[in-house]
This record gives C-alpha cells, sequence and structure tokens, in this order.
C-alpha cells in the first residue's frame, strides 16, 4: 500500500454489478449491466459527486458502497481490506463505516418510531452502551444538527421536509462512519431549504473528518459541495476528476451537455446549449462501442464499435475514442 | 358507533353473566317448559321464554355470549399470530418462501370455508376446541395474504433500507422495523374476523359439530330447537338474533376501525 500524506479512506477497483432479470416466461434471462468498472476513492473530508441523468446506476453504486449488495466484480477496499466479498463478520464491522442518506426524508424515517428511538437504533445495534447513554449521545448528535434536543420524543410526521432531513443526517452520524453516501439528500426539499441542509453538512464535514460520497443529478448543488466529480452514462464512468477542471471545461460531450443544461445567471457564464437527443438506452440491451454514441453530437462510425477506457487528459480521467479532435 | 355500544353490552352481558341471567344455563324448571316471552303470555321471570326442557333462553343467551366472545378472540389470536408469522416471512424473504407459503393459502381458499372447518372436526372430532382450531385455521389465509402485502410494501421503504445499513439483524428488520407499519389493515381484519368467527361457531354448533350440548352455544341452541319452530317460535328467534346483532355490531365497529385507522379517511 502506498503511503500518502491523505490515505484514502475507501477505494473502490472496477466495480461491476450486474442483476439478472427475466425477460418474460419462454424467454430466459436477460442482464443488466448496471455497474461497468468503476473505481474511485474517497478521502477524509474530501467530497465526490456522482453525477448522471435517472437509471445511470447512482443508486446501484450507493448499495454496492454501503454493502447492502455484492459487487458481481471488483473490489472496495475499506480501512486497507476487501469488503467485496467478505463473509458477514466483516461485513458487520465494515458496515459501521459507511452509513447512508436517503433523497426522499418522508421515507427515510419509521413513521412509528419516536426521533429518540430512530437515532437510537444504530447504537442498540452496534454497541453496548446503556439506555440513558444512548439518550445522551441522541440529544448531543440532534443538537449537533440544529434540532432541538426537546424534540426527540416527537414522531416524524411532527417535523418538516429540512427537519426530517436533518433528522436522518444525524441518524447517519450516530455511528461516526468514515463514509457517508448521500443519494440526492437535497433534491427532495424546498429550494431554501437545499442550501440550510447542505451548510449542515459540509459544517459536519469539517467538524468530524466524514467523506461524502454526493449522489446527485443538480449541478449546482454538485459545484457547491463537492471537490472531485465523477460523470456516469449507462453504468460506466465517462468523466472523472476534480471539480475545478471539470466545471471550467468538460471534456466528454456527455459532461457537456449536462454543463450546458445548468441555468446561469450572468450571460457571459451561459454556454452554448448542447440539446441531447433521444432517451437514455435501455440498460438490457445497451448500445454497441461507446454506450454514448447514439446521443453523441460527434460520434462517428468508429464510436459503434470501440469500447473507450478512461485516460487521463488536462487533469482528469475521460473516456471518449474522439477526445483529442473535439477538444479545441 | 352503534357497533361499538352494541359490543359494549354484550362484552358486559358476557362478563357478568352470573349476575345477569336469573337462572343457571342449564338449570331446568320442570313446571315451564316452552313458556312464551312475556310479552307474548308467558311470564315476568322468563323474559325470553323458555325451552323444551324448560331452560331459560335469557339467561342461556346470556352464557352463550360469554362463549361467543371466546371463541371469536381465541381464533382471532390463533389465526393471527400465525397469520402474521407467515405472512411476515413470505413477504421478508420472498423467493421459493413466499411460493410455497402462498400457493399452501391458495389451496386453503379454494375450499368452501366452512366445508374445510366441517372436514377439519370431522377428523379431529366434535369438539368445541376442534371447532375453533378448525375456524382458525379456514380464516388464516385471510391475515397471511393480508400481512404479506403491507410487509411487501413496506420492506421497499428507505427506512428498512436505513435499518439495514445500521446494520439489523433480519428479526429486528420483520418484527421491529416492518410489522409496527402492517398493524393498521390488520387490527381492522382481526376485528371483522371476530364476527365470522362467531357465524362460524354457530355454523358448525348448529350442525352439532362444535360445542355439545349442555353448553350454552348459540349455534347448538337453535339446532336444539328446531323441532318446535311450528310451536314455539321464540326458542329460535332469540339465538339467531343474539347471533345477527353480534355479528352485526363487530362488522359496524370493524368499518368505523377502518375509517378511523386510515389516515386518507381523515382529510
Amino acid at each position: 500500500m502506498t503511503t500518502q500524506i491523505s490515505q484514502a479512506l475507501m477505494e473502490a477497483r472496477s466495480l461491476t454489478k450486474t442483476y439478472e432479470v427475466s425477460k418474460g416466461l419462454f424467454q430466459g434471462k436477460g442482464y443488466v449491466q448496471a455497474l461497468r468498472d468503476v473505481s474511485f476513492s474517497l478521502f477524509s473530508g474530501q467530497t465526490l459527486a456522482v453525477v448522471g441523468e435517472s437509471g445511470c446506476g447512482k443508486s446501484t453504486l450507493a448499495r454496492q458502497v454501503t454493502m447492502i449488495e455484492t459487487p458481481s466484480s471488483g473490489s472496495l477496499i475499506l480501512d486497507g481490506k476487501d469488503v467485496a466479498g467478505a463473509d458477514e463478520e466483516t461485513l458487520k464491522i465494515a458496515r459501521r463505516r459507511v452509513q447512508i442518506v436517503f433523497q426522499n426524508p418522508y421515507g427515510s424515517l419509521n413513521p412509528r418510531k419516536r426521533v429518540l428511538d430512530i437515532l437510537a437504533e444504530p447504537l442498540v445495534i452496534n454497541t453496548d452502551l446503556s439506555k440513558t447513554d444512548r439518550t445522551d449521545k441522541v440529544r448531543e448528535m440532534m443538537a449537533k444538527v440544529g434540532l432541538r434536543p426537546e424534540f426527540a420524543e416527537r414522531y416524524p410526521h411532527m417535523f418538516s421536509g429540512g427537519q426530517r432531513q436533518r433528522i436522518a443526517i444525524a441518524r447517519a452520524l450516530m455511528l461516526e462512519p468514515t463514509v457517508i453516501v448521500a443519494d440526492e439528500p437535497v433534491s427532495a426539499l424546498d429550494v431554501s431549504v437545499q442550501a440550510q441542509v447542505l451548510n449542515l453538512m459540509m459544517d459536519l464535514q469539517e467538524e468530524t473528518g466524514v467523506a461524502f460520497l454526493f449522489i446527485s443529478h443538480d449541478l449546482s448543488v454538485v459545484e457547491h459541495i463537492s471537490n472531485d466529480v465523477m460523470v456516469m452514462y449507462l453504468g460506466r464512468v465517462v468523466e472523472q476528476g476534480p471539480k475545478e477542471k471539470i466545471f471550467a471545461a468538460p471534456r466528454h460531450p456527455y459532461t457537456r451537455a449536462l454543463l450546458s443544461a445548468t441555468p446561469r445567471l450572468s450571460e457571459t457564464e451561459r454556454k452554448t446549449k448542447v440539446v441531447l437527443q433521444g432517451e437514455l438506452p435501455s440498460p438490457l440491451n445497451p448500445p454497441s462501442g461507446c454506450s454514448f454514441h447514439t446521443r453523441c453530437p460527434f460520434a462517428t462510425a468508429a464510436c459503434k464499435s470501440e469500447v473507450p477506457s478512461l485516460r487521463d487528459f488536462d487533469g482528469r480521467k475521460v473516456a471518449c475514442v474522439r477526445l483529442e479532435e473535439i477538444s479545441d | 358507533m352503534a357497533g361499538l355500544l352494541a359490543i359494549i353490552v354484550i362484552v358486559l352481558a358476557a362478563v357478568l353473566a352470573d349476575v345477569v341471567a336469573p337462572y343457571a344455563p342449564d338449570e331446568q324448571i320442570r313446571t315451564a317448559l316452552l313458556v312464551p316471552p312475556f310479552w307474548a303470555g308467558g311470564t315476568g321471570s322468563y323474559i325470553f321464554g323458555t325451552d323444551d326442557i324448560g331452560r331459560d333462553i335469557f339467561s342461556r343467551i346470556v352464557h352463550g355470549a360469554r362463549l361467543s366472545l371466546f371463541v371469536g378472540l381465541l381464533v382471532v389470536t390463533i389465526s393471527l399470530a400465525a397469520g402474521i408469522f407467515l405472512g411476515l416471512l413470505a413477504g421478508f424473504f420472498r423467493g421459493w418462501v413466499d411460493v410455497a407459503i402462498m400457493r399452501a393459502m391458495d389451496i386453503m381458499l379454494a375450499i368452501p370455508s366452512l366445508l374445510l372447518a366441517i372436514a377439519i372436526v370431522a377428523i379431529l372430532g366434535p369438539s368445541l376446541t376442534n371447532a375453533i382450531l378448525a375456524i382458525a385455521i379456514v380464516i388464516l389465509p385471510h391475515y397471511v395474504r393480508l400481512t404479506r402485502a403491507a410487509v411487501i410494501t413496506e420492506a421497499g421503504k428507505d427506512y428498512v433500507m436505513a435499518s439495514r445499513v445500521a446494520g439489523a439483524s433480519k428479526m429486528r428488520l420483520m418484527f421491529d422495523t416492518i410489522l409496527p407499519n402492517c398493524w393498521a389493515p390488520l387490527i381492522v381484519q382481526a376485528t371483522l374476523g371476530f364476527s365470522t368467527a362467531i357465524l362460524d361457531a354457530a355454523a358448525l354448533g348448529f350442525l352439532g359439530l362444535g360445542a355439545q350440548p349442555p353448553t350454552p352455544e348459540w349455534g347448538s341452541m337453535l339446532a336444539d330447537a328446531l323441532q318446535f319452530v311450528q310451536r314455539a317460535w321464540w326458542v329460535v328467534t332469540f339465538p339467531g338474533l343474539a347471533i345477527l346483532v353480534t355479528v352485526l355490531a363487530f362488522n359496524l365497529m370493524g368499518d368505523g376501525l377502518r375509517d378511523a385507522l386510515d389516515p386518507k379517511m381523515k382529510r
């Protein structure tokens, strides 16, 4: 292992997840390649944003990283150990290190439990703390996320969306994890509340040094919170690198289209709109070669046959065959 | 509301049967055979009249309420417990567990319920306990299906996933996380199941397969008195009315509960 100043908390190497689906009674099995060859590293106090449209494998990635599902191949290295094919015991310990915040705060809190019970559950499962110790920890955490500790006795339906998301964040932090997967944590919230929750997340990150894997489709949010960006399309990474590089000059045609779709206030910052034609192809039946060739404005015959691999270019990694030709 | 009131009256009568009833349920008053109710020419001491061997019908109905409620409670408890367990297993694990349990339940549903109950009692032998067991088995599929459906809906929600990420065991997920969110439809079904149980118990009693004489069971009272329908209408009318009122009361309460527990109806 290489000793760096900031060692990776988690490292994913060539994560791949294939789902078997039944196509119908007499048609045999089909395979959905939800995740193909995804690699990344998460560092303490850093945020990696995963961007892409619906169905590109963002949520599948979340399920692999939180170890709810086992990847079909590839490895997931946490604290120097590969947990991708690990046994239940190792997983039980490893799961404490990675927690999740969901998109919809109305579905992610058990409606029949008090906030106290929701927040204490991870402690009940994973620690031997006494009831009073747990209650103290819960109250402390509630104060940390900006909720009044007196609210611990209340049920989730008594809270607003933003408050619920704070509770969800508090729950994720209860076990003092090193990595938090945030699956579109603010996209279900009002715009006015989004900023509050994002700032809370950034404050907590500064305080605890937790790494975020921030899944989003909202690029303005990503620009605000992330250090690194990973753009995914149909289960593959198409561009991956530091936020500044990618936002300043997107290289992959898909990233360009995504970024040009972000609304800008000032006239000068507006880029020429690249409007993609058509829909995301079915992952059951992905296009040959580069999966993006069906919608790419620069596609040539070569794109249909050759699968582009990620290569270093201008301080980031990009997967495009015609990269040099289309970059100005 | 009317249902709830009627049930309170019935439950009170059942609990206080020894105080309310003027006679013991099996006490035979030889001087008063087939006495009509007091308003139809009888005396005030036998409000609903007496039967062919001189037992006070009112006393027997009050004691019968105790029995019927007991049957209903036991049946619902047994089938609710078993139904929740099987439904949780099927809905949580899916796959072959689900298929095995649900196909077994489908087979049970394919047989007419009373016929199945009769078959079970015929195998086990006629007695009140066996009748209770038989009815519990017959209404089991409803609870299993209801629980399974509710569990499948809840299991897909994010809070279950969150518990899983926190490391919750399967047992904890099933009983502590998912089950409490499935109660509302089950409570309604259990109340309605009460009336089915009472009705089925009466039917089995009527056929001589449930409670054995001289137990004051409404169904067997009907069966015993059948030969006197022409001469003494009161011997069949009152047990029949008792069944009708009780079943109706439970159904009304079930409907009321459903409205009360369904958040969509509140708005």
